[in-house]
């Protein structure tokens, strides 16, 4: 019984050996055009999703090539890029300027690409019933100057206010464009009890149970069970509801462009996954998510 | 033949060797990861000042590295979760060693092991569908994602720690304590209660001390349901509010930052921080095992 | 009402109250694991065993996350076994009580201590980033075999002492060297001990999340990893990951991702368990 015990062990261990070695080193020095590609996609939450569908329809028509997807957040994405990790880099913010002098120092030039856009939606509970808000008012909410729906129209209820991490570029953009208007120099700063959650479906179920919650998330993730919360400049304005025309219009007041990075120019299967991202195909997979395409209709 | 055994010799040395190394390894890795921390972690103070690092705010992205937010957080989270494993915990301990009969015992300790090995996301998982919702709606509050909801959960990943070594605590008293205790007329609870377990006070101690240990460096769980909101917990009242642990934090953020610079050093001087309270926790709890068993040899002998 | 009656009913009262706490810490755990069966169940089916993930994740199975944790869990036992037994026999058979052995314990319990999360930082600080191994399947199983040294090394030098001294005594004064006493003699007889350690430490390995979370995670790899330095889908990861980060994920699949952790886990405990039963009802001293 021992000794069958000590057989198994060592077959396990030795099976185990044997096929974790690395297959064969010949694989990325022969012909190039046959061989397997290995295309690693890292970055945005807001665009893990797109960037999957991307991933899967891609691979179905070409099978020789392999992409892994990895979210984390926008700023993980591109430090993943200046480590020289990945090949794309998913950003739903522009580089930033101290980050393209750290990828530059490293030897490597970032490219940027428009893939997609995005409309960021401020959702609340079904049973609140406040439906629209001004730009001012959701800056106001989040910066701790509003704590109560009755101050905006609503019911006698705490505002509980949730975000995205820091890491995330919608957070990011949030803060620039609606806390601090746009405004350089302002240093405005979410409420200290915003609730910062780690992914944007936290956000959803949060807003979908709690009837005091607020948040923000891109389009592509509000589902039926939130309400969209139509926003307007100012008060004399209209308030727009987020979609694909009033994003492509610009009237909606939060939208914003998707990226993707390379290091320098794309060359082989990363150029024709990328050429394929930004054909009609890959824009039709945008569409289908609830994103925007980059070529409105 | 001379020969033979002196190959035999060297080879027993080589192995007494192998094995001696394998045994002084474990030192090796303490240092290392000790030795890592402070490498990646240290450089922080240098760069953030000392005044900014005892701020209330922390927001990285801005360079604000108030880290009181965080250990308040995870102080409060750790209370929490102590207040309610601690009583439980031992109570349970007890009830295994000195009242249960063997049927319930048969039950109880497989239970007690498979909550032990419940993976801290399925709990995070349950805490995030299930619990949260529940509390805010009976507690009325705001939301549910609350450091309350973290403590309750760290409370059961921290109870089968608690339970193991308070157990093992009560079982080392030993019989003749009980038996005299009885005999004088004592009956089984008032043993228990007088004589059993202040005899197993320090292990019972320890045990809770270990709970806590287990419960402050608790990540995935935590970070799923305490809302993780940088907000000072300067009163109980803070229980019922969202709240960010050191952990979570780390957990949070790693993943973003760039290798050297400064978010990343303060991630590590926050990882500094959790092995010196791991560090405390356990010298100090086994100081309490290794005094208790030297008084037991002095006593039996 | 006379004294002695009063003690009895306080010793009830007493008794009721300790049964209630212990009901308080096991229903709980009945409840979760009942619950997560009964909404996971339904999920299980052979393509969502064998298959890979499709339609974002939110459909197909969850073949390269199983994979993944089985991987890691072997590549963990292959860093961790060897060298945790032998710092055991190290402990049990050579140690002698001075210093040194002290500090071996002392950090010993000091590794079991250190939070996950800290294991993390530093498999990524010496792994991933200094020794340049990326994240990769090699990183999380060198990262994980630290982490369950500690659980290996006790349990197996308890499994070691449990062997009666005298086995050692006729041992040695037959002939045998210390060496041929410890593989002969006493590994043998302390084997299933020794298995179950390394069961109950690869099972917290499996399950752990945060250590992996910057070594070897990958949230969407439709793939089998082929080399050490890939990286992996695996469950615990996959399990945070539908649970909080894939919009409109379907519950189900949730609670069945859920379900196959916990059966993989709580499959490790009963093996350890079983073994350690039927090797004490077997043991002859």
């Amino acid at each position: 019984m021992k000794r069958v015990f000590l057989v198994v062990l060592l077959v396990t261990v030795l099976a185990v050996l044997a096929g974790c070695a690395p297959p064969d080193q010949s694989q990325p020095a022969a012909d190039p055009t046959l061989q397997t590609a290995v295309i690693q996609n890292k970055g945005s939450d807001t665009m893990v999703n797109l960037a999957l569908a991307w991933a899967e329809a891609y691979q179905e028509i070409n099978p020789q090539v392999r992409i892994s997807v990895t979210g984390g957040g926008t700023g993980t994405g591109i430090a993943a890029l200046i480590n020289g990790t990945v090949d794309l880099a998913n950003a739903s913010r522009e580089i930033k300027a101290e980050e393209m002098k750290a990828a530059l120092a490293n030897g490597s030039e970032p490219v940027e690409f428009i893939a997609a856009r995005d409309a960021i939606a401020v959702i609340v509970n079904l049973h609140n019933p406040v439906s629209e808000l001004t730009l001012q008012q959701v800056a106001d909410i989040y910066s701790g100057k509003i704590n109560n729906w009755s101050e905006v129209g609503g019911e006698d209820r705490p505002i509980v206010r949730l975000s995205r991490e820091t890491n995330s570029g919608t957070h990011v953009y949030f803060l620039e464009e609606v806390l601090r208007m746009g405004i350089a120099g302002d240093k405005t700063l979410f409420s200290t009890d915003t609730l910062l959650l780690p992914s944007s479906e936290g956000i959803i179920v949060e807003v979908r149970d709690n009837p005091n919650a607020i948040g923000y998330d891109g389009l592509g993730y509000v589902v039926p069970e939130v309400k969209v919360i139509a926003l307007g400049r100012s008060a004399h304005e209209p308030y727009i509801l987020p979609s694909a025309a009033t994003v492509a219009q610009g009237s909606y007041p939060i939208s914003r462009d998707l990226y993707i990075y390379t290091v320098g120019q794309p060359t082989g299967a990363t150029l024709s996954y990328l050429q394929w991202i930004l054909s009609t195909d890959g824009q039709n997979i945008v569409i289908a998510l609830g994103f925007v395409p980059i070529a409105s209709p | 033949m001379k020969i033979f055994i002196s190959q035999l010799f060297d080879k027993e040395r080589l192995i007494t060797r192998l094995i001696a190394s394998a045994g002084y390894s474990a030192i090796l890795f303490v240092l290392l990861i000790f030795y890592f921390l402070i490498s990646e972690g240290l450089p922080a103070l240098g760069e953030v000042s000392l005044h900014s690092l005892l701020g209330t705010r922390w927001y990285p992205i801005e360079e604000y590295y108030g880290l009181l937010p965080l250990i308040s957080g995870s102080l409060m989270v750790t209370l929490g979760a102590t207040a309610i494993a601690m009583p439980i915990g031992i109570g349970t301990a007890v009830f295994i060693a000195e009242v249960a009969p063997r049927w319930a015992r048969e039950i109880l300790k497989p239970l007690v092991e498979v909550l032990g090995g419940l993976p801290s996301v399925v709990l995070g998982l349950i805490g995030f569908l299930i619990l949260s919702p529940a509390l805010r709606v009976n507690l009325n509050l705001a939301t549910g994602l609350t450091a309350f909801t973290g403590s309750l959960l760290l409370a059961a990943i921290s109870i089968p720690t608690i339970i193991s070594v308070a157990e093992d605590a009560l079982d080392s008293v030993p019989r003749s304590y009980r038996d005299a205790a009885l005999a004088l007329g004592a009956t089984e609870w008032q043993t228990i209660w007088r004589v059993t377990l202040p005899a197993a006070r320090s292990g019972v101690l320890t045990a809770g001390m270990l709970g806590v240990g287990r419960a402050i460096g608790e990540t995935m769980t935590v970070m799923m349901v305490t809302g993780n909101a940088p907000v000072l917990a300067n009163s109980l009242r803070m229980l019922f509010m969202p709240a960010r642990t050191m952990t979570a934090t780390i957990a949070a953020e790693m993943g973003e930052v760039a290798r050297g610079s400064v978010h990343y050093h303060v991630l590590f001087l926050i990882g500094i921080g959790l092995f010196m309270i791991s560090l405390v926790v356990n010298v100090t709890a086994s100081a309490v095992v290794f005094r208790q068993r030297k008084r037991s040899e002095r006593i039996l002998s | 009402m006379n004294t002695s009656q009063q003690r009895n009913l306080i010793q009830k009262a007493g008794f009721g109250m300790l049964s209630v706490v212990a009901l308080l810490t096991v229903l709980p755990i009945v409840l979760v694991v009942g619950y997560i069966f009964y909404q996971g169940l339904p999920a299980i089916s052979f393509e969502f065993l064998t298959g890979l993930p499709r339609e974002g994740m939110r459909a197909g199975g969850i073949l390269p996350a199983i994979v993944g944790t089985i991987y890691l869990t072997i590549g963990t036992a292959i860093f961790s076994v060897p060298l945790g037994v032998a710092a055991a026999i190290y402990l049990s058979e050579y140690a002698q009580d001075n210093l040194l052995t002290r500090l071996i314990r002392l950090a010993i319990i000091n590794l079991a201590g250190i939070p996950s999360v800290v294991y993390g930082l530093f498999g990524l600080g010496l792994f991933v980033l200094f020794l340049n191994f990326g994240t990769s399947l090699l990183a999380g199983s060198l990262t994980l075999s630290i982490m369950t040294l500690p659980v290996i090394i006790s349990t197996a030098e308890e499994a070691l002492r449990a062997v009666p001294q005298s086995f050692r005594v006729v041992s040695i004064s037959l002939g045998a060297t210390r060496w041929q006493t410890i593989r002969r003699i006493v590994l043998p007889e302390s084997l299933p001990g020794i298995i179950t350690g390394v069961i109950l430490g690869l099972e917290r390995a499996a399950g752990e999340t945060a250590p992996i979370l910057f070594t070897v995670a990958a949230f969407f790899l439709p793939r089998l990893p082929d080399s050490p330095f890939d990286a992996s889908m695996a469950l615990p990861y996959h399990l945070f990951v539908i649970s909080t980060q894939v919009p409109g994920m379907p519950l189900k699949l949730q609670y069945g991702t859920a379900l196959v952790l916990l059966c993989f886990v709580l499959g490790m405990n009963l093996l350890a368990t079983t073994i350690r039963s039927r090797a004490r009802a077997k043991r002859q001293w």
